[in-house]
């Protein structure tokens, strides 16, 4: 019997990969009296429920979805959040 | 006979007509194509044009891979088929793994609609053919995210096969290595963000272009 499953896929920018959005951020946020932030990185974020058998399938089912299309390798790294659909 | 040049047309292009008519003014014969065709009919060469496919949605190509006709594009390619993506075009060859790397967002983060001076690094490309290292080129970008991005490994890849095809004289997008175009091993797939369609007539202020888009329909 398949189960739906809460997704929350985090993409950011790989490490060592530029941010100029972050920077920009970054350097703003003194000027509103936010001193003392940094390493801003902006990233997106996709939610999504998917049906799998289990928790296994379900992440190995995103995993490939990133892998061949929500994120692009060569800049962008993931992070998944997944659980039972709530 | 003339050189049957298919511009493929994605929801969102806004610059194949523009390809069209340069491609005519050079001496091949440029014709549309649609992104939901499954076959390529019997054109000689093929150019992704720019713009914004599918409305840069997710990232700036990533959905147009999945467009139908993308198939038969990979197949033309790997078949030895002279596959050129200009701009938004260069984008999906990155995101269809037809080239190696990404394009990300301009340093500075500003939309760049400006000549550019571009060196000609290899001419063992489709683009190129006709033209000698070290000539410049006066073609215009017009990009949000043209800022070439790849692995070291990748970039060392590129320099010793000589696969860098332009690069910037004044690097104005942050593009790893100043890189403005590249290609495929074969030389027969080119992906480059200046525009050579926008500087095919003098009253465009160039004719540098159409030395490119003269390599490709194969006229010396």
């Amino acid at each position: 019997m398949s189960k739906e499953f809460d997704v929350i896929v985090e993409v950011s920018l790989r490490e060592g990969i530029a941010d100029p959005e972050g920077l920009t951020i970054e350097r703003a946020l003194p000027a509103l009296g936010f001193n003392g932030v940094s390493d801003v990185r902006v990233g997106k974020s996709l939610r999504f429920v998917v049906e799998a058998s289990d928790e296994r399938d379900a992440r190995h089912q995103v995993e490939s979805m990133c892998e061949r299309f929500l994120a692009n390798p060569v800049i962008e790294d993931v992070e998944i959040t997944l659980g039972p659909l709530t | 006979m003339t050189t049957r040049v298919g511009v493929v047309v994605f929801p969102g292009s806004n610059c194949e007509h523009d390809v069209v008519e340069a491609v005519d003014a050079v001496g091949g014969s440029g014709e549309l194509l649609w992104h939901k065709d499954n076959s390529l009919g019997d054109v000689d060469a093929v150019v992704l044009p720019g713009g914004f496919a599918h409305g840069d949605y997710l990232r700036t190509g990533a959905m147009a891979r999945f467009s139908p006709i993308m198939d038969a594009v990979t197949r033309f390619a790997q078949d030895g088929g002279p596959v050129v993506g200009i701009c938004n075009g260069f984008q999906i060859l990155t995101e269809a793994q037809l080239l190696p790397g990404a394009l990300y967002k301009n340093q500075g983060l500003k939309f760049l609609c400006q000549p550019a001076v571009l060196r000609v690094e290899s001419t063992d490309s489709v683009l190129t053919r006709r033209l000698n290292v070290g000539d410049e080129l006066n073609v215009p970008i017009n990009h949000f995210e043209g800022n070439y991005v790849c692995s070291e490994e990748i970039l060392a890849v590129l320099r010793e096969n000589d696969l860098i095809v332009f690069t910037y004289h004044d690097n104005p997008n942050g593009a790893t290595a100043d890189i403005a175009g590249i290609r495929n091993e074969n030389g027969n797939v080119v992906g480059l963000m200046p525009h050579p369609e926008r500087a095919a007539h003098s009253l465009l202020g160039s004719t540098d272009g159409a030395l490119l888009l003269k390599g490709l329909i194969g006229i010396d």
